[in-house]
C-alpha cells in the first residue's frame, strides 16, 4: 500500500509535464514553444481546431548530466496523430543530435510515444514525416543511444511503432500497447473473425507492454511511476549503445518464424515461447 | 503484378540472396555497367501467412527485406539498390501483431537506412500502390523517389474505406477532401506536389513494359543514382506544399 | 469550426504568460499573455458551431468582477463545458498571478 500512495503517476502527466519529468531538474527548456503559434496549416481548413504545439513537444536539457533531447508526443490531441508540424520537429530534433555528435557533442534523445500514427487529415505530409523519423533514428542511433518509452495510455502505432522500433531501447509499462496496426483498421481490413477490436483482454494480451517485454519485443518493463521511469531511462542513457539492435536481428527472427506452425491462429504463450524459449 | 513484371524487365541473372520467402524477388543486374540489386515484394498464394499472400509486406517480408539489403551492404561494393514498389499495404492479421510485424517492418527500414548510410545510393522506382507501412518498410528510405505516372500509382497513409472510418467520414466526403488537400488525396499527381519525388516518367504499358519502356526507366535510375550526391534526405525538402517541414527545421536550428 | 471574438474592459497588463489544457475531448487549450493596457481581448477557435452567445455569456459572468488584467486569450476548444472553460480560465489566471 505504501508503495502505491507514494507513486506518481507518469501516464496522466501531460507531453510536455512528462519531459519535464524525465528531465534533472531547472534544465528544460522548450524548442518552437506553444507560443510561436506553429501550428498545422492543414487542420482549420477541414474544420478540425488545432493545437498550439501541434501535440509535440521538444525540450532540450540534461537526464543525470547527460546532454539530451527529449520529443514527447501529446496522446490526447487527435489521437496523438502526427500531421506534419510534429512530424518535423520530431525528425529535425533528432537530425540536429546527429548532427551534434559529428561535431564532438554528445546530445542523446529519449521519445516518448503516445500515438496512433500518421494523421489521417495531414496523410502523405504524416507519412513522410514519419520515414524522415525512421531515417533521423537509424542515423543518431549510430553514435548515441535513442530510447523510445510507451508509457500508454494511447499506445504507439502505425509508423510511429516502427520507429518504436528501430530505437536502442524500448520501455514499455502495462498501460503501453504497441503493435504497427490499431484493432478498428484490422477488423476493418480482416474482419471480425480475424481481430474483433471491442474485445480489450484479447488484444491487451497480444499488444499489451507486459507480453511485448516477455516475448522480448520491448527492453525494460516498469511500472507507471515517475521516479521507476525515470531511473530505468537514465540507466540505459548511461548504458550507451547496444552491443546489438533488436531490428538487425533479421536472421534470428526468420529462424524462429520458420519454426512456428503459422496455420492456427496463435496465442500469447506461443509468441513468448517462440521467441524466448526457455526464458519465458 | 506490376511489380513482379518490372523486376523481371530490370533484373537478370539468378536470385542473389537464399533463404528468402518466396514473396520476395531479389537479383542483381547491370545498370551502366555496374551491379545494381534489384529488390520487389511480390504475390505469393502459398505465404504461410494468409494475410500476406497478396503482395502485402508482412513478418516474412519485412525480416527478408532486411536480410536481402544487410546482403547487399555486406558485399562492401556499395552497389546501388532499387526497391521496386507495388505494395497494396503491410498485412493486417492477429498473427502478425501478435508476433511483431513492426519488429520486422522496423528491421527493414533500418536495412535500407543504414544501406543509405552507408553510401549505397537507394532508389525507389514506384510502379503500383505504394501504401502506409508497407512504404515506410519498402522503399521511403531511398535518396530518390521515382514515380511512373499512371492511375493506379499511388502512395498513401490508409486505403479509403478505412481512412474513412477512422476520420468518421463517408468514402464520397474524403473523396471531396482530397480534391482540395494535396496531402490526402491519393493520386500520383498530387503526391507530386508535395516534393517527396524526384522524378516522375510516363510509360506506354505499365503493366507489360516494352523494351523502349525497361530502357527508359533504366536510364532514369541511372540517372538518379549518378544524382546521389548525400547520404540523407534532404532533397525531400522544399516544395511550397510542405513549406512547413522546413520552416520548423530552420526554427529548430536557431532554438538549439 | 468557428472563430469568435470578443473583448472586455481590462486594467494594467501582467509580465507573465501561461498555457493551460489540450486540445483533447472536452477540453480547451488557453494560452495567456501580455495584452494592451485596459483591453482584454480574447480568440476562440472551437469545434462547436453556433455558440457565440454562451460564449459571450460565461464570459460576461466571469470577467465582470474584478476588472481582469490585460491580456490576449487564445482559446483552442475541443467542446469543454462552462465548467471547464472557467476551471482552465481560472488555471490560468492563477500560474500568471505566481510570476
Amino acid at each position: 500500500m505504501t508503495d502505491l500512495l507514494s507513486r506518481h503517476s507518469f501516464v496522466e502527466l501531460g507531453a510536455r509535464q512528462r519531459a519535464r519529468a524525465l528531465l534533472d531538474s531547472g534544465t528544460f527548456r522548450e524548442l518552437i514553444d506553444p507560443f510561436q503559434r506553429v501550428m498545422s496549416p492543414w487542420l482549420s481548413r477541414q474544420g478540425v481546431v488545432p493545437q498550439a504545439d501541434d501535440g509535440v513537444v521538444i525540450a532540450k536539457g540534461s537526464i543525470a548530466g547527460l546532454p539530451v533531447v527529449i520529443a514527447a508526443i501529446e496522446g490526447n490531441f487527435q489521437g496523438g496523430s502526427l500531421g506534419e508540424v510534429g512530424g518535423a520537429k520530431i525528425a529535425g530534433a533528432l537530425e540536429l543530435a546527429a548532427e551534434d555528435n559529428r561535431k564532438g557533442i554528445e546530445t542523446r534523445a529519449v521519445l516518448l510515444l503516445e500515438t496512433g500514427g500518421v494523421r489521417l487529415q495531414e496523410a502523405n505530409l504524416g507519412l513522410a514525416a514519419i520515414a524522415d523519423i525512421h531515417a533521423a533514428i537509424v542515423d543518431l542511433r549510430q553514435y548515441q543511444p535513442v530510447i523510445g518509452v510507451v508509457a500508454g495510455s494511447v499506445g504507439c502505432f502505425g509508423g510511429m511503432s516502427i520507429a518504436a522500433g528501430l530505437c536502442s531501447y524500448l520501455v514499455v509499462t502495462r498501460e503501453a500497447r504497441l503493435g504497427l496496426n490499431g484493432p478498428q483498421v484490422i477488423e476493418q481490413e480482416a474482419g471480425l473473425e480475424e481481430y474483433d477490436s471491442r474485445d480489450r483482454p484479447f488484444i491487451w494480451s497480444l499488444t499489451g507492454g507486459e507480453q511485448r517485454f516477455n516475448s522480448g519485443l520491448a527492453d525494460r518493463y516498469v511500472a507507471d511511476d515517475v521516479a521507476q521511469l525515470q531511473q530505468t531511462v537514465t540507466a540505459l542513457l548511461q548504458q550507451g549503445v547496444p552491443a546489438q539492435q533488436r531490428s538487425r536481428q533479421a536472421e534470428h527472427y526468420l529462424a524462429r518464424l520458420n519454426e512456428l506452425d503459422a496455420s492456427p491462429h496463435i496465442d500469447a504463450a506461443t509468441v513468448r515461447a517462440l521467441y524466448q524459449g526457455e526464458r519465458s | 503484378m506490376r511489380g513482379l513484371q518490372w523486376f523481371n524487365a530490370l533484373s537478370a541473372g539468378p536470385a542473389a540472396v537464399a533463404g528468402l520467402p518466396a514473396s520476395l524477388k531479389v537479383a542483381d543486374g547491370m545498370l551502366g555497367g555496374q551491379p545494381v540489386r534489384f529488390i520487389a515484394v511480390v504475390t505469393d498464394p502459398d505465404n504461410r501467412f494468409p494475410r500476406a499472400r497478396t503482395g502485402e509486406v508482412g513478418l516474412l517480408e519485412g525480416w527478408g527485406l532486411a536480410k536481402a539489403v544487410d546482403d547487399a551492404i555486406a558485399r562492401g561494393d556499395q552497389r546501388p539498390i532499387i526497391a521496386i514498389v507495388d505494395v497494396p499495404s503491410q498485412a493486417y492479421g492477429r498473427r502478425e501483431e501478435a508476433l511483431g510485424i513492426h519488429q520486422a517492418l522496423a528491421a527493414a527500414a533500418d536495412s535500407y537506412a543504414r544501406a543509405r548510410l552507408a553510401g549505397h545510393p537507394v532508389i525507389a522506382l514506384l510502379v503500383g500502390k505504394a501504401m502506409s507501412g508497407a512504404f515506410l518498410a519498402h522503399g521511403y528510405q531511398a535518396n530518390r523517389l521515382i514515380a511512373l505516372r499512371d492511375p493506379g500509382v499511388m502512395v498513401h497513409a490508409m486505403g479509403k474505406a478505412s481512412a474513412a472510418r477512422v476520420t468518421l467520414r463517408s468514402v464520397e466526403e474524403l473523396e471531396a477532401l482530397a480534391a482540395s488537400v494535396p496531402p490526402m488525396a491519393y493520386d500520383i499527381e498530387s503526391f507530386a506536389s508535395l516534393g517527396l519525388l524526384w522524378e516522375t516518367l510516363s510509360v506506354s504499358q505499365i503493366e507489360q513494359p516494352t523494351a523502349d519502356d525497361v530502357a527508359r526507366v533504366g536510364d532514369c535510375l541511372l540517372k538518379a543514382i549518378r544524382d546521389v550526391d548525400g547520404r540523407d534526405l534532404s532533397g525531400r525538402l522544399g516544395a511550397s506544399n510542405r513549406a512547413a517541414s522546413s520552416h520548423v527545421r530552420q526554427l529548430l536550428r536557431e532554438q538549439w | 469550426m468557428e472563430t469568435l471574438s470578443f473583448e472586455f474592459p481590462a486594467g494594467q497588463p501582467p509580465k507573465g504568460r501561461a498555457l493551460v489544457g489540450c486540445v483533447g475531448s472536452g477540453d480547451l487549450e488557453v494560452l495567456l499573455e501580455p495584452g494592451t493596457p485596459g483591453t482584454l481581448s480574447i480568440q476562440v477557435q472551437t469545434s462547436v458551431n453556433g455558440a457565440q452567445l454562451r460564449w459571450q455569456h460565461l464570459f460576461e459572468r466571469i470577467f465582470q468582477q474584478p476588472t481582469p488584467p490585460a491580456l490576449n486569450i487564445e482559446i483552442h476548444d475541443f467542446g469543454a463545458t462552462p465548467g471547464v472553460v472557467r476551471l482552465r480560465l481560472e488555471q490560468g489566471f492563477e500560474e500568471i498571478g505566481h510570476d
